[in-house]
């Protein structure tokens, strides 16, 4: 008894229980490098495909698995190797460095010998662990909004339309089918009997024979003339005209808005945080539609879309007002994104202060010009990590806050929350979208 | 007409396989095997899988089935950065020890490929497998998949209840004895108590039958052996009871380690039972290895000569087979040690040859089968009751030695250099054979730790003794994490001590 088995269609991923439990156990080297990898990434290099995942690498140290084993050194040894050339009994030789042969490659059998492990984790192994392990729910593919434009579609051929619609490649493919199966005479047949006919018409007098001749190039000649005249060229049959249907389609390109406020009481940790809100929207949004873009503006008291790198990185000066930023924002997208192609998303960040009364004209900014264009809009503040009064307190806060307090008691796709460890980060996010699937429909409708 | 006749005869023409094809293979393959060769096989289940599937049975040791463990993720994600890189190849095949025997092929393969895989493993390994002693001594080939489908049922139930974490702690602490979970001599199996009581009765009747001759009772016997020893009666009346010394460390943690409960013994217990499993497999490297390549070198070569293959896949073949027994010299980069395919399928090819055509030197050193016209049953008897370490002792001949050009290198910690003791010559040989074959064996190879003695009604801290041979002490910072575990499932105190083999001192 023997037999074969196909096992190629066997569920792969035999191992992926493994894995988690590797991840899970490598978690706070993993953790480290994730976080570091956070500084040096680009939002953008993420948008390239969604589901590349990230490299990570990690030192080898904490996952050793000891074993009790011989020491590489010392004692008495003795080890046999083949290919003697020329060495003959008490011969000596000087110890090579770092232990004896057999010794070491022995080490790195279970990995020990390796000082760096790398592998690339999957993006929600990736997001999971960027965010302190909190468990990426799978409603993520399915609540990003989209809106709709009426266009059309292609909906095949017909053999009535307008000229307009006329496909070309197809009704001239038919025709030639046409023509051949017709045996319709080319062009170049005709001329050659027409110069044939020339020929001897020019050698009057003529002979009876190439008399003879000439009538019967004559009669060629007639039958094709007769025959092209009747299989046309074109002939209505082959006519074909490409026809459209309206439809409704949906919108699958997004724009992040990222907002922040760069003045000087924005430092390292509080553009880390808002880094990591950043690139959260981002990632949640690649996986939902088709192209996404991202928008920079930051602002001190005035506003300039700037790239990433100085999005980020550079450094400002001056006073905090924030309806700058707004007003930036909605110039860029009257300016390049038009609302019934661009699915717009706001998101900003910032320390909570704001000059003067300028928190009002925020407040009006939004709600007249902005919200109305927006699926969503969140705000983002980062607060000390030790102001348990206002994490706690959503009422406490200053005039910024509060202003826009307001306009989320009006709207419902605007969303609010403060945070002050990354691990505050997810759960808001997830508070932000969760119940928002109801709210989502304002743009283009 | 006779080109047409050997293409009629070729099993296949061209590189892609199709299941019609490998059967016409394996057919043809063990025509070869069965009746030329004389091999006996477990019947084959040849599994086509694909290269992610054959990273998969990489990370779990190559079984088809294994409870979950961090450390196979862990492996496996190597392999498979490994792999994908272009720094590792993969193999071939995977042959699994059972019956029906499992052998993986790559769906990669091209059918030249394919027969060589087929040849190699469901019928080289596949014979040794089910002949060699140690495979039928120490392995249950019929039962290991329900084993290992109640391993991994078990675990994951136990992961469920107890929690991941408890679960990961208890296997990370198995595993790290795991290579001291294994029964290296059998034993006789202990009686049962209603045994123990009918051999007693047996023994009252015989001894009242006898009562004059009361010099071998119990009581005397015993008596005597406290005279003789001049260790504390206590200590060695303890060990008596825990059965000690006792070198299954896992074993004698999962009977009797006082604070593990009864489902992280079981787990000790699983884990112990597949390092068993394996324990055969480490021992027969060279043997394994060179039975299934000579016996896919043999049979290719048939089908070659019965016009059965085509030149090019005959080609094909050859070229794979000269990669596989590849033995690089010492002083090349590519050395990595000795090739156990290159070591094993040279002395079988070699047994062969003192069957067929000895020279003089053969009939003095292999008087006993120089010159035997049945070398199949030579070789056959040499696959069945051989492992690595007495095979080489056995068979290596001054022949090989040469043809290796072989010299053991003494390396002394006492002297600043290393010291070439032997090389090819007359007076070398016995000591080359001898250096080489206790290379392979794994008592040496593995260092040699025992229970030795554990006071349960004292301090209970358990004494592990480590016998030192020639000086090679443990590797310390490892010795160290392993005790940590095993502290975890001892409960109290865990303690390695070290003895000179010679002497009995300790260091």
């Amino acid at each position: 008894m023997h037999h074969f088995i196909d096992r190629r269609r066997n569920p792969k991923g035999k191992s992926l229980g493994n894995r988690q439990r590797f991840l899970r156990r490598a978690r706070d080297n993993i953790k480290e490098r994730v976080d570091r990898s956070v500084r040096g990434k680009t939002l953008q290099q993420d948008s390239g495909d969604p589901n590349e995942g990230e490299k990570v690498t990690i030192p080898a140290k904490g996952l050793k698995e000891p074993r009790l084993a011989h020491s590489a050194t010392g004692g008495l040894r003795h080890h046999v190797l083949p290919g003697n050339k020329e060495f003959v009994v008490g011969d000596t030789i000087p110890r090579p460095q770092g232990g004896a042969g057999q010794g070491g490659s022995k080490a790195s059998e279970d990995g020990e010998g390796e000082d760096e492990f790398s592998f690339t984790l999957s993006q929600d192994e990736y997001l999971e662990i960027l965010f302190d392990g909190l468990e990426l729910p799978d409603l993520v593919e399915k609540n990003t909004f989209e809106t709709l434009t009426v266009g059309t579609r292609r909906a095949g051929l017909t053999t009535a339309g307008s000229p307009n619609n006329l496909n070309l490649v197809r009704t001239m493919r038919n025709s030639l089918g046409r023509r051949i199966a017709l045996q319709r005479p080319t062009m170049a047949a005709q001329k050659q009997i027409e110069s044939q006919i020339e020929e001897l018409e020019m050698k009057e007098p003529l002979t009876a024979k190439q008399q003879k001749l000439l009538q019967e190039l004559q009669a060629r000649l007639e039958g094709i003339e007769r025959k092209r005249r009747v299989v046309g060229y074109i002939d209505p049959l082959d006519l074909r005209f490409d026809t459209y249907v309206p439809e409704k389609i949906r919108n699958s390109k997004a724009v992040v808005f990222c907002l922040m406020d760069v003045s000087g009481s924005m430092q390292e940790r509080e553009k880390d945080l808002a880094k990591r809100f950043f690139l959260l929207l981002h990632l949640f949004l690649t996986r939902g539609y088709e192209q996404t873009e991202i928008v920079f503006i930051r602002h001190t008291h005035h506003a300039q879309e700037v790239d990433e790198e100085a999005f980020f990185y550079a450094r400002e000066t001056g006073g905090t007002i924030v309806s700058t930023a707004l007003e930036k924002m909605k110039e860029v997208i009257a300016d390049r994104y038009p609302t019934d192609e661009w699915n717009i998303y706001g998101a900003q960040a910032s320390d909570g202060e704001n000059f003067g009364n300028d928190s009002q004209r925020c407040k009006t900014l939004l709600l007249q010009d902005l919200l109305p264009v927006c699926q969503f809009y969140a705000y983002v503040e980062i607060v000390d990590e030790d102001a348990d009064m206002l994490l706690s307190n959503a009422e406490a806060g200053e005039d910024l806050w509060q202003a826009y307090r307001q306009v989320k008691s009006k709207v419902q796709h605007f969303e609010m929350q403060r945070v002050s460890l990354p691990s505050h980060i997810y759960p808001i996010f997830r508070e932000f979208f969760l119940p928002k699937i109801k709210g989502a429909q304002h743009a283009g409708s | 007409m006779q080109a047409a006749e050997t293409t009629n005869k070729v099993l296949f023409d061209g590189p892609e396989w199709t299941f019609e094809l490998m059967e016409k293979a394996r057919d043809a393959i063990e025509d070869i095997a069965l009746n030329d060769l004389g091999l006996e096989i477990y019947p084959n289940q040849i599994e086509i899988i694909s290269s992610e599937q054959m990273l998969d049975a990489y990370s779990c040791a190559g079984l088809p089935l294994m409870y979950q463990h961090w450390s196979f993720g862990k492996h496996f994600v190597r392999d498979d950065t490994l792999y994908r890189t272009g720094r590792q190849g993969l193999a071939y095949e995977i042959v699994i020890n059972s019956n029906p025997c499992i052998s993986y092929n790559m769906e990669e393969n091209t059918m030249a490929m394919q027969t060589l895989v087929m040849a190699h493993a469901a019928f080289g390994h596949n014979h040794f497998f089910k002949n060699n002693y140690l495979f039928l001594q120490w392995t249950d080939a019929a039962g290991i998949h329900d084993y290992l489908a109640f391993a991994k049922n078990y675990i994951s139930a136990c992961e469920e209840r107890y929690g991941l974490d408890a679960v990961e702690e208890i296997l990370d602490a198995a595993h790290a004895m795991q290579a001291q979970g294994v029964f290296r001599y059998g034993r006789p199996p202990q009686p049962t108590a209603a045994e123990r009581q009918a051999m007693q009765r047996v023994r009252d009747g015989y001894e009242s039958s006898q009562s004059l001759l009361d010099l071998w009772t119990d009581s005397t016997m015993r008596h005597e052996d406290e005279d003789g020893e001049d260790e504390d009666p206590q200590i060695s009346a303890r060990q008596k009871e825990l059965n000690l010394p006792q070198e299954n460390i896992l074993y004698f943690l999962e009977k009797n380690s006082p604070i593990l409960r009864s489902w992280q013994r079981e787990i000790l217990r699983i884990v112990r039972c597949l390092a068993q499993y394996l324990y055969p497999q480490k021992q027969t490297k060279v043997m394994n290895e060179g039975c299934a390549t000579f016996v896919h070198y043999y049979i290719i070569n048939k089908l070659h000569e019965r016009g059965q293959l085509t030149q090019g896949a005959y080609m094909e073949m050859m070229h794979s087979h000269t990669n596989v027994v590849l033995q690089p010299e010492y002083d090349d980069p590519r050395y990595g040690g000795i090739n156990p395919y290159a070591l094993g399928f040279a002395m079988m090819v070699d047994i062969r040859r003192i069957c067929q055509s000895p020279t003089d030197e053969d009939r003095e050193w292999f008087s006993d089968f120089a010159g035997d016209p049945d070398w199949r049953g030579v070789l056959r008897h040499a696959w069945a009751n051989y492992r690595d370490e007495s095979f080489i002792q056995q068979f290596l001949s001054p022949h090989l030695i040469r043809k290796f050009k072989l010299f053991t290198l003494t390396n002394d910690a006492k002297h600043p250099s290393l010291l070439v003791s032997q090389i090819h010559n007359r007076a070398g040989y016995r000591d080359i054979r001898r250096d080489l074959a206790q290379s392979y064996n794994l008592a040496h190879l593995e260092p040699d730790i025992q229970v030795t003695d554990v006071d349960l009604r004292g301090d209970r801290e358990l004494k592990l003794t480590h016998l030192v041979r020639n000086g090679i002490q443990l590797d310390t910072v490892n010795c160290e994490e392993v005790l940590k575990h095993a502290r975890k499932l001892w409960g109290y105190g865990v303690k390695m001590t070290a003895t000179n083999e010679g002497d009995g001192q300790n260091v």
